[in-house]
C-alpha cells in the first residue's frame, strides 16, 4: 500500500513540478474552443446547439496530449523496471498511474469546462451537465489511453500513431458523452439513460485499460 | 496435433507450397461458379440490379469481421500458447482484412446512392464498420512502426484483442439501434428471409470468398516467413561483415 501511494505522490509530484502538465492540457483545450467558432462562424445559436460537442471533442483531443509520456519517461529512466521487479502487482501500480494522470490532466479540463461553455452560448446548467459528463467520462479516456501508453513503450517512436490507436476506442464514450450531454439540453430521452452508459463504459475501460496495459508491459520488457 | 506440427515453418511452407495451386484453382472455379449465378438471379422487385452489390458486399463484410475474429485468435495464439506461426497469421491477415472492410464501405455506399439517396449515412451500422477500418489501419501501421517482428507481436495482439470488442457491436447494432442498414436476413432465427434464387448465389459468393481469403492468406503468411528468414540472414550477414565492430 506504501508503494503505491509513494508512486502517486511521485506521479502527481511530477505532473505538478515539471512543465507541460495539466496547464498545457487546459490550454489545448481553450484553442480549440476558440478555434471552432473561427471556422464555422459566430452564429452563437449554432454554436449553442453544437457546444457540447464541440467540449468533448476538445477534451478528447486534450486528455491525448501527455498520454505517450505516461509510461515511456519511466521506461527510459528505469523507475518502469523497479515497478515491474516491485512486490506490487503491476495491474495495480499502472492503475495508481493512470488515476494520477487524470487527476492532473483529465480533472483540470473537467473544471474548465463551465468557463469555456461561455464562450460556446452555453447556459449554466447546459455547461454543467457537460461538465459532469465529462467527469464521468474521462476516467475511460485516460484508462483506454492507458492501452496506447502501454503499447508505446514498446514502440519507442509513439507519438502520432499513439493518437490513431486510441482514437478508435474512444468512439463508444463520445458518443454516449455527447448524447448524454444533448439530453440534458433537448431531450427527449432522459439524462440518466445515456448518462449510465456512460459511466458503465467508464467501469469496463478501468477493468480492461488496466489488465491490458499490465499485460502490454510484461511482454514490452521482456 | 496438426497446429503443433505446423509449428515448424519449414513443414508449413511445404504443406502452403503443395496446397496454393490447388486453392487457387478452386477459388477460380468457385467465382466462375458465383458470379454466374449472381449473373443470371432475378432483379429485386423494387431495387432493380442494384441487388446485386449485394453479392460482393455482404460476403466482403462478413471476411472482415470473420479476417478480425481470426486475428483476435492468432492474438491469443501469440499471448498465451506463443505459437510461432501465429503473430505470422495475424500479421498477414490484416491488409487482406483491410481491403475487404474497405470493399464492404465502398460497394455499401455505391448501392446507398440510389437506395437511400446519399453515399454515406451515419447510421450505426456503418459507423462501427468504418471503426473497424480504420483499426485494421490502426494494426498495420503498429505492425510497420516496430522493427522486431516478435515484439510487435505482442503488441499487435493486445491491441487486436482490445479492438475485438468491436466484433459485436457490428453485428447487433442493427438490433440494438433503429438504424437505416436492414437487420440479419440470412442467419436468424426461423430462416433465412430471403428467396432461394438470391440466397444461393449469395452462399456460393461467400464460399467464393472464403476460399479467396484462405489463399491470399496463405500466400501472405508463407511471403512473411521468407521476408523473416531474408532479414534474418541480412542481420548475420551485417554482423558477420569485416569492421562491423560486434
Amino acid at each position: 500500500m506504501t508503494a503505491l501511494s509513494a508512486l502517486f505522490v511521485r506521479d502527481i509530484k511530477l505532473a505538478v513540478r515539471v512543465g507541460g502538465g495539466a496547464g498545457i492540457g487546459v490550454l489545448f483545450f481553450l484553442i480549440v474552443v476558440t478555434l471552432t467558432p473561427f471556422a464555422i462562424g459566430p452564429d452563437l445559436n449554432l454554436l449553442g446547439r453544437i457546444g457540447p460537442a464541440i467540449l468533448w471533442l476538445g477534451a478528447l483531443l486534450a486528455s491525448l496530449l501527455t498520454l505517450d509520456r505516461l509510461l515511456t519517461a519511466d521506461a527510459e529512466d528505469g523507475s518502469l523496471d523497479l515497478i515491474l521487479t516491485g512486490g506490487t502487482p503491476l495491474e495495480l501500480a499502472v492503475a495508481v498511474k493512470a488515476l494520477a494522470q487524470w487527476l492532473t490532466t483529465g480533472l483540470p479540463l473537467v473544471i474548465a469546462t463551465p468557463f469555456f461553455g461561455l464562450l460556446l452560448n452555453l447556459d449554466l446548467r447546459t455547461s454543467t451537465a457537460v461538465a459532469l459528463t465529462l467527469l464521468a467520462g474521462t476516467p475511460a479516456l485516460t484508462f483506454i489511453g492507458l492501452i496506447g501508453a502501454a503499447l508505446a513503450v514498446s514502440l519507442r517512436r509513439g507519438g502520432l500513431l499513439l493518437a490513431v490507436l486510441v482514437l478508435p476506442l474512444t468512439v463508444p464514450v463520445l458518443i454516449f458523452g455527447v448524447a448524454a450531454s444533448n439530453a440534458a439540453i433537448v431531450g427527449p430521452l432522459p439524462f440518466g439513460t445515456p448518462f449510465t452508459i456512460l459511466c458503465a463504459l467508464t467501469l469496463v475501460a478501468m477493468v480492461l485499460g488496466t489488465f491490458a496495459a499490465g499485460t502490454a508491459l510484461r511482454h514490452a520488457m521482456e | 496435433m496438426p497446429i503443433i506440427d505446423l509449428a515448424n515453418p519449414t513443414r508449413f511452407l511445404s504443406l502452403a507450397e503443395r496446397a496454393l495451386p490447388w486453392l487457387a484453382g478452386t477459388t477460380a472455379i468457385a467465382f466462375a461458379i458465383g458470379l454466374n449465378l449472381a449473373w443470371t438471379a432475378p432483379d429485386d422487385y423494387q431495387q432493380g440490379a442494384t441487388v446485386k452489390i449485394m453479392f460482393i458486399h455482404v460476403p466482403s463484410a462478413w471476411l472482415a469481421m470473420g479476417c478480425w475474429a481470426l486475428m483476435s485468435i492468432a492474438a491469443l495464439g501469440t499471448l498465451v500458447w506463443r505459437h510461432p506461426l501465429a503473430d505470422v497469421a495475424a500479421k498477414a491477415a490484416a491488409p487482406i482484412g483491410a481491403a475487404l472492410t474497405l470493399l464492404c464501405l465502398v460497394t455499401g455506399s455505391l448501392w446507398g446512392r440510389p437506395m437511400w439517396g446519399a453515399y454515406w449515412v451515419w447510421d450505426a451500422r456503418l459507423t462501427s464498420v468504418l471503426v473497424l477500418f480504420l483499426m485494421y489501419l490502426g494494426v498495420i501501421a503498429l505492425w510497420r512502426t516496430v522493427d522486431d517482428p516478435a515484439r510487435a507481436g505482442r503488441a499487435v495482439a493486445i491491441l487486436t484483442l482490445v479492438g475485438a470488442i468491436n466484433l459485436p457491436i457490428i453485428k447487433w447494432s442493427v438490433d440494438w439501434w433503429n438504424t437505416l442498414h436492414q437487420p440479419a436476413s440470412v442467419v436468424r432465427l426461423g430462416g433465412a428471409a430471403i428467396h432461394p434464387t438470391i440466397l444461393w448465389p449469395l452462399l456460393m459468393m461467400a464460399l467464393a470468398f472464403v476460399l479467396l481469403f484462405v489463399t491470399l492468406h496463405l500466400a501472405a503468411m508463407r511471403n512473411e516467413i521468407l521476408r523473416r528468414r531474408v532479414r534474418t540472414l541480412m542481420l548475420m550477414q551485417a554482423q558477420a561483415a569485416p569492421g562491423s565492430g560486434a
